[in-house]
């Protein structure tokens, strides 16, 4: 059975119609799942749909590309730890973007060698999806090590890099356009796919872990963009609607995270945050306060209102399991614990959502950086986990600090300050932060997971002594 | 209407749909949310399957679109795998029993 071109068109646009329901039902955690699966029932359709139509004709290696892609699928959905979430992320967003770049390629040498020879608009979509693709591809791949740790996180500056990114940029744009002139100049074709392969490289050097947020999403809606393009050189509407979704989507979640960092996408692409020298001759000693396990948990079971605010520190210690244990003894005690997630707190969207909902943190627990603040007044005590810039007063008070403008939580309203810290060393981005030097400030030295274990111990310990 | 003005409007229109539909995303889910335009623009697996699978395709054709259609079905799998995944954990506190 071969399909027609009547019934075809209509089994994208069923398909296209399911992409954006599953997009629609992602508004709540209550219809979200039911959002995967009408996501996942368009894919079968239009998979199905094009496996039938007249011009496929040769299935083997169609067939053996969809088992190895399953077989390898599978193991990554389900062994991954959450924890890695974002590598995950940058991942997929390399292998979408290579794909689409190496059809964009197929698309190029079959026009010139097979014809029908493309046309301009045709050339102009698919140098836009070959570029998009492969400056994704190796951008995403950047990422990937950056969040893996295999590559350093540091951003990497040397002087005039933006005018070597943005060199390389033009020229690779510069060949994409004589292309589209002329595209029998296949010489230039191999040139082009370098410049582009070589600029998503030079893109991600100077970006910082803190960034990391920020560009995965720009780097989704790349991704989503070039296969729109190939959409428009396929003539296929369902691309181009599935495409622009995801093209829409990153680009508006890139959007978020600058709102929430203050900052401006050149910024976040040209401005390598994070080299800060100047702020280490600041740190003279200044007086702060510390204290014991012990003594953290008295101060805990006499609160009533507990504010968490995690960070990517509380990632990388694994701690939230620990952490869900605290909220569950401090819950029963009749303390009312609430999580205050800043946008940016970790390396992604939505990062500590994932994670403390991995470790059975009801989700209405979790609230939202604007929803909470006007509350910060009246909690009792503050516990900062691994967060570090997200909660610096400097942000407000001093313009000349780096994150100056950056929306922050406002801890410090809380009556009490608790601080889980590894030691007085300046974090990531090397901002000294004065929130550690304020007299309602306690800081807790010690490993998170280690420091939230002796925490939870002691807890047990009063509530069986009271 | 041409060809290219009519994929445009449909690109424009879609844009501005995705940009309402996002903007009513609770931030809680913005990283399942990821994933799950992630997997649905691994829908390029249609574009791979008609390279690969043509009467007339080269040797090249047939590497590069095996290679995008293997990508492809790897980011969808992994995608739509992940993000129900990820959804299955977030649940609402229980009812106190009392």
């Amino acid at each position: 059975m071969k399909l027609d071109n009547t019934l075809l068109p209509l089994i994208y646009m069923i398909a296209a119609m399911g992409f954006i329901l599953a997009i629609k039902w992602m508004n709540s955690p209550a219809t979200a799942r039911r959002g995967v699966i009408v996501g996942e029932i368009g894919m079968v359709l239009a998979v199905a749909g094009t496996l039938l139509r007249f011009e496929v004709v040769s299935y083997q290696w169609i067939l053996v590309a969809f088992v190895l892609g399953t077989a390898a699928g599978i193991p990554i959905a389900y062994i991954m730890p959450m924890t890695a979430v974002p590598q995950r992320t940058a991942f997929s967003h390399a292998c979408g973007a290579l794909a689409s770049a190496l059809i964009g390629t197929a698309e190029y040498y079959k026009g010139i060698n097979q014809g029908p020879a493309l046309t301009t608009t045709e050339m102009t979509a698919l140098i836009v999806e070959t570029l998009l693709g492969f400056l994704t591809f190796t951008a995403s791949m950047m990422a990937f090590g950056k969040l893996q740790e295999t590559l350093p996180q540091r951003p990497i500056t040397y002087k005039g890099q933006n005018f070597v990114n943005l060199g390389v940029f033009a020229a690779a744009a510069g060949i994409g356009l004589a292309l589209i002139i002329s595209p029998d100049r296949t010489i230039l074709f191999p040139i082009f796919t370098v410049l582009a392969l070589v600029f998503g490289v030079l893109l991600i050097i100077p970006i910082g872990g803190a960034d990391m947020p920020t560009v995965i999403a720009l780097l989704n809606s790349y991704a989503g963009l070039s296969a729109s393009a190939m959409g428009f050189v396929l003539n296929n509407k369902m691309l181009i609607v599935a495409g622009a979704l995801d093209g829409s989507s990153g680009f508006i979640l890139a959007i978020i995270m600058c709102r929430a960092m203050n900052r401006s996408f050149g910024n976040v692409l040209f401005g390598a945050f994070g080299q800060l020298q100047t702020s280490a001759a600041a740190s003279e000693a200044r007086p702060y306060r510390s204290a014991t396990a012990d003594e953290a948990a008295q101060i805990l079971d006499s609160a009533r209102t507990v504010v968490v605010i995690p960070g990517y520190g509380m990632a990388v210690a694994q701690a939230q399991h620990k952490l869900r244990e605290m909220y569950e003894l401090l819950t029963k005690r009749g303390v009312n614990v609430e999580f205050a997630i800043h946008p940016v707190a970790g390396r992604m969207p939505g990062h500590m959502n994932v994670l403390l909902a991995e470790a059975d943190v009801p989700y209405d627990k979790l609230r939202e950086m604007d929803d909470i603040n006007p509350e910060m007044p009246n909690a009792d005590v503050a516990l900062i986990i691994g967060a570090n810039d997200v909660v610096n007063p400097g942000a407000e008070t001093d313009p000349k600090s780096p994150i100056a403008g950056m929306p922050i939580i406002q801890a410090y309203k809380a009556r009490t300050v608790m601080v889980i810290k590894r030691s007085m060393n300046p974090g990531f981005a090397g901002i000294d932060n004065d929130l550690y030097y304020m007299p309602n400030t306690i800081m807790l030295f010690g490993d998170a997971k280690a420091f939230l274990s002796s925490l939870v111990k002691e807890l047990a310990a009063v509530g069986r002594a009271a | 209407m041409g060809g290219y003005e009519f994929d445009l409007w449909v690109f424009m229109l879609a844009a501005f749909l995705g940009f309402q539909l996002i903007r009513g995303v609770s931030p809680l889910l913005h990283t399942p949310l990821m994933s799950l335009t992630n997997a649905i623009s691994a829908i390029t697996v249609v574009g791979a399957i008609l390279i690969t699978g043509a009467k007339d395709a080269s040797a090249l054709s047939r590497v590069l679109g095996f290679s995008a259609v293997f990508l492809a079905v790897l980011n969808a799998v992994s995608g739509y795998l992940i993000t129900d995944r990820m959804l299955k954990m977030f649940k609402k506190r229980e009812p106190e029993k009392k």
